[in-house]
């Protein structure tokens, strides 16, 4: 070990990792932020999007505490491996496909590759017991710390008090008496601790920047697995799942119909992947065209996006269709009536 | 070469949102030496937010962000961080 420890924290961009980073610096530990991309974060992706967020902080929340807490914060791009984690996760999902505890363990092993390969000595989490139903309990403690490869040089500052002393505190590196003890779902402990160190204007809801733990976003991904037939996806995919209306009218296809003007700019740039649709005579959204489509099934997507644009009270429209990679056409359609998209269809 | 004499580089993360420009300009800044300057050109507002955060909390130096049209220019100096 180096003469003075050093110390990885993975920083989610909530209070609790922040804190407890926090905790463990003050004891004159050089502590370095790790923050890892895995596709599914809330933030950012759609604020950059949406006309409606655009006046909404822009903040990274992970960076933010970085610097609240005054250590230095590597982003990691894990979002390719994390593939494997979403579609086959050994403890199953939560609530909706949140893999959390596989997620967490997952986390702890890249924190530890990069612990190991920066030459630092162990890894801190803000994770308090009972905090979480799925993956912060006294039982799936263990289980992160093994599967994960690190062991008891994994501290949980928040709660070590609770556990037994680990590798950090039996060599003296962290005095375990300045350590807490924090336990449940109770954010008092947490809010009392961010005063003390003065940090305000945390990233709320507590960790909750993933997209898995959403129903609605759950729901869409589960439809994607089922309609391709496998569990695969990419970035684009997880992109297109967070924006738009989704309408599934068979098997073969699914449209995702622009909501706004921001999203229509976005879409714009998968053109050559989907088929594209637009009402060619009023403003309206543009809609693509996941699936195998055949070609009355792209006229009633043209129908289906003309009922969401300016047109829909009119008797016919022309619509633009654009192959990916082709050269457009134009159908004509009717509007659809609204009692006419059957509730099933929104996905 | 610059005029005033420091090394250039440039990174195209145009098409990415953030967080992936912050990853990229980390990831080619740890292949620079000190003093090199590097441009960002994006086309997600977020950099204007991110890159200069991640500059503080890394200990390199932000010069200049700036708008073009729909994009966003972010020049950063490396430093011995």
């Amino acid at each position: 070990m180096s003469e003075q420890p050093k110390a990885v924290a993975l920083l989610s961009g909530g209070l609790d990792s922040m804190l407890a980073a926090k905790v463990v610096a003050e004891q004159g530990v050089h502590v370095e932020g790790i923050n890892f991309f895995t596709g599914f974060c809330v933030e950012g992706h759609t604020h950059a999007i949406r006309q409606k967020d655009k006046d909404k902080a822009k903040r990274n929340n992970a960076l933010w505490s970085a610097e609240q807490v005054g250590i230095k914060c590597h982003i990691e791009d894990i979002s390719q491996e994390y593939v494997g984690v979403v579609t086959n996760p050994k403890h199953g999902y939560g609530q909706n496909l949140n893999p959390c505890l596989d997620c967490k363990g997952f986390m702890v092993a890249k924190a530890r590759e990069w612990m190991e390969a920066n030459g630092f000595d162990f890894i801190i989490t803000g994770e308090v017991i009972g905090q979480r139903p799925k993956s912060q309990r006294r039982d799936t403690f263990p289980v992160v710390a093994d599967e994960s490869g690190a062991g008891d040089r994994l501290l949980r500052p928040l709660c070590a008090k609770r556990l037994e002393p680990t590798l950090p505190e039996r060599e003296g590196w962290v005095d375990r008496e300045q350590l807490h003890d924090f336990t449940g779902r109770s954010r008092k402990p947490q809010m009392q601790l961010a005063a003390k160190y003065g940090f305000e204007d945390y990233a709320q809801p507590a960790g909750g920047c993933c997209f898995l733990t959403d129903e609605n976003f759950s729901r869409k991904l589960a439809d994607l697995w089922q309609a391709r037939g496998t569990r695969e996806y990419d970035l684009d995919d997880i992109m297109l799942l967070k924006l738009g209306r989704h309408i599934r009218p068979a098997a073969n296809y699914k449209l995702i119909i622009a909501r706004e003007e921001g999203e229509n700019r976005f879409l714009r740039g998968y053109r050559k992947r989907f088929h594209a649709v637009q009402d060619l005579d009023n403003p309206g959204p543009l809609a693509l065209v996941e699936g195998e489509p055949d070609s009355d099934d792209l006229d009633t997507a043209a129908s289906i996006t003309a009922r969401y644009g300016k047109g829909k009270m009119a008797d016919r429209i022309r619509a633009e269709i654009t192959p990916p990679w082709g050269e457009p056409y134009v159908t004509e359609v009717a509007p659809m009536p609204p009692a006419r998209i059957p509730e099933e269809w929104h996905v | 070469m610059s005029e005033t004499g420091e090394s250039r580089e440039a990174l195209d993360a145009r098409g990415l949102l953030c967080p992936m420009p912050v990853i990229r300009t980390e990831e080619r800044i740890k292949q620079l030496a000190p003093g090199t300057v590097l441009e960002v050109r994006a086309s997600d507002p977020g950099v204007l937010y991110d890159i200069p955060s991640w500059c503080r909390v890394n200990g390199h130096t932000m010069l200049e962000s700036r708008e073009e049209a729909d994009e966003q220019v972010v020049i950063v100096r490396v430093e011995d961080a």
